[in-house]
């Protein structure tokens, strides 16, 4: 199936899907959705989504509410893909575990939680897993704020930028 | 219970394992002999900087928890204060193994972002650096596996060889390790005179080596009972887990981004994928993971014998390097194959100089990621040989 038949299959299942035109048509879903959808995605027989590729945590910028979650998923045994962009408010994000659906998403959840603080709900073992257990706020985000001292020792900034 | 008796119990429990799983119901009975073990960080056969956690029962293992994170360095976050062309030295250093690799991986997400057409010949000079450093990488992969389950000499043949191709990538672009050679739209230097000469005698003396290593490490009774039958992966767990790469393909699924989703001009090539097929044990095991490797070795020689007979020789390499990148706003996720498995980029772009949003999808990651799974029930020492199998650079894990 190509691109435009995976996303009106969605579309004839779930009618709050939106589909982002500028961004190379990936699918847009609210987080009270994607339950629903991601075990659809897995279990149906003509999509069959059985590999998850990667999944991104974004921030869309200082200006925006949102953080966003994107889901690149493949098919082994069809061959095609698809891409799914969920955005989640800043002030309380919150969004469904896959880890169960795709046991990858163990570790890259831990990973976008411990980058970008996204909660997700259901996730059996939810810690940082990069960054030690003491560290203060979530550095991937745009208005994070380098920290000047760690446990006592003085960070120096040598200089502002890049060159 | 006589001591007579003890003894023969302990032997009959011996024979019924011997070399086999415990299952599942006898690693629930608790008993009091429960410890935690911790191996690492700084440890020989954890291949870096990686802490083990496990919890054993005697010699058996019941639960391992990885502990990642000490060479961490938040590159992604330092990308988007850099441009794109000052980003490269950093995914250099992220697989320090296969460097020329990720490079290649990040240059193609980039010219798809932009739509850049390369030249032939830095396609070619592309594919033939990529395939010198997979062959250097699995070198060094299955050099460490053999040090890990006890063989010494391999290990320095190995080296010797892949110090070869180190010469003469630093013939080729002045650095050893960290090339910082595959550019957007090109690449840094064109070869050298009498580089393509150098690399034909290359691929004659590296041809016949293989052969020994089969006859030291591969078919050498000792690592075939070390590693036949032990840390199976079943396929559907290593989809599910995102396992890819010779560790996929060892659990006999045929599956290759050069051949299946293919980039650059992998599709001029003619090259087989091996699978594992279970020749010493089962379908999965370490021998198969090895084994893939070893097998690779022949098909990228080949890769690269095709490519230098088939390379245009004259051309610029500078012809499609922009002079300054700057996609448009949009992002593209693209993927390829790096020694180590199914590298990918997901690069966003709002327009300006440096990325908004870089990310490196690492294949190691997702290999450590079931260790916990594939090792429950085997012994302390299997433990040790299932991650050499892997693979893992913990430099690419980390990030």
């Amino acid at each position: 199936m190509n691109n435009t038949e995976i996303i009106k299959k969605i579309k004839s299942s779930f009618k709050n899907v939106s589909v982002d035109e500028n961004h190379s048509q990936r699918i847009i879903v609210s987080s009270n959705e994607w339950e629903e959808l991601s075990k659809f995605l897995k279990n149906d027989y003509e999509l069959f989504f059985d590999s998850m590729m990667c999944i991104t945590g974004i921030d869309e910028g200082i200006d925006s509410t949102n953080l966003g979650v994107v889901y690149n998923l493949h098919s082994m045994k069809y061959n095609h893909k698809i891409e799914i962009y969920i955005p989640v408010d800043k002030n309380d994000p919150k969004i469904f575990s896959v880890e169960k659906i795709w046991r990858m998403a163990e570790w890259f959840e831990r990973e976008i939680y411990d980058m970008y603080g996204i909660v997700f709900e259901g996730h059996s073992d939810l810690r940082r897993i990069l960054l030690p257990d003491d560290w203060e706020g979530f550095p991937l985000r745009k208005d994070y704020e380098f920290p000047k001292t760690w446990h006592g020792i003085v960070v120096d900034k040598i200089k502002d930028g890049w060159e | 219970m006589s001591f007579q008796k003890l003894g023969m119990e302990l032997l009959l429990i011996k024979l019924k394992m011997g070399g086999n799983k415990i299952n599942n119901q006898n690693l629930n009975n608790n008993t009091d002999e429960e410890m935690v073990l911790n191996i690492g960080p700084q440890h020989p056969s954890t291949h870096g900087v990686l802490r083990l956690k496990t919890i054993t029962d005697g010699e058996i293992i019941k639960k391992i928890t990885p502990y990642i994170g000490y060479l961490h360095r938040c590159f992604e976050k330092h990308c988007e204060n850099l441009t794109y062309e000052q980003a490269i030295p950093f995914i250099d250093r992220c697989d320090y193994i296969g460097s020329m690799n990720n490079d290649f991986g990040y240059a193609v997400a980039v010219e798809k972002l932009m739509d850049i057409k390369v030249p032939e010949k830095v396609e070619y000079i592309r594919v033939i650096v990529a395939e010198m450093n997979r062959i250097a990488s699995h070198l060094l992969a299955v050099g460490v596996f053999g040090l890990d389950v006890g063989a010494v000499t391999p290990f320095v043949y190995c080296f010797r060889d892949r110090e070869r191709i180190l010469d003469l990538f630093e013939m080729l672009c002045g650095a050893r390790l960290l090339y910082n050679y595959i550019w957007v739209g090109g690449v840094s230097h064109d070869f050298p005179i009498g580089w393509v000469e150098k690399t034909y005698d290359f691929l004659d003396y590296f041809e016949p080596k293989i052969i020994e290593t089969n006859d030291l490490l591969t078919y050498n009774k000792i690592f075939i009972e070390r590693t036949a039958d032990v840390g199976v992966i079943p396929p559907e767990v290593a989809i599910s887990y995102g396992v890819t790469g010779p560790n996929l393909r060892g659990s006999g699924v045929k599956w290759d981004l050069r051949k299946n989703d293919t980039y650059s001009i992998y599709d001029k090539f003619d090259f087989d994928i091996p699978v594992g097929t279970g020749a010493m044990g089962t379908i999965g095991d370490c021998w198969d993971r090895y084994y893939v490797r070893i097998r690779e070795l022949e098909e990228s020689l080949k890769i690269i014998r095709q490519a230098l007979d088939q390379m245009p020789r004259d051309g610029d390499v500078y012809e499609s390097m922009p002079k300054k990148i700057r996609p448009k706003a949009g992002h593209i996720y693209s993927r390829t194959e790096s020694p180590r498995g199914d590298l990918g980029f997901y690069i966003e772009s709002d327009g300006s100089a440096t990325p908004s949003r870089l990310k490196l999808r690492s294949p190691a990651f997702t290999a450590l990621s079931c260790m916990d799974e594939i090792s429950k029930g085997w012994m302390l020492a299997d433990m040790l040989t299932i991650l050499g199998s892997l693979d893992i650079v913990l430099g690419e894990i980390d990030r």
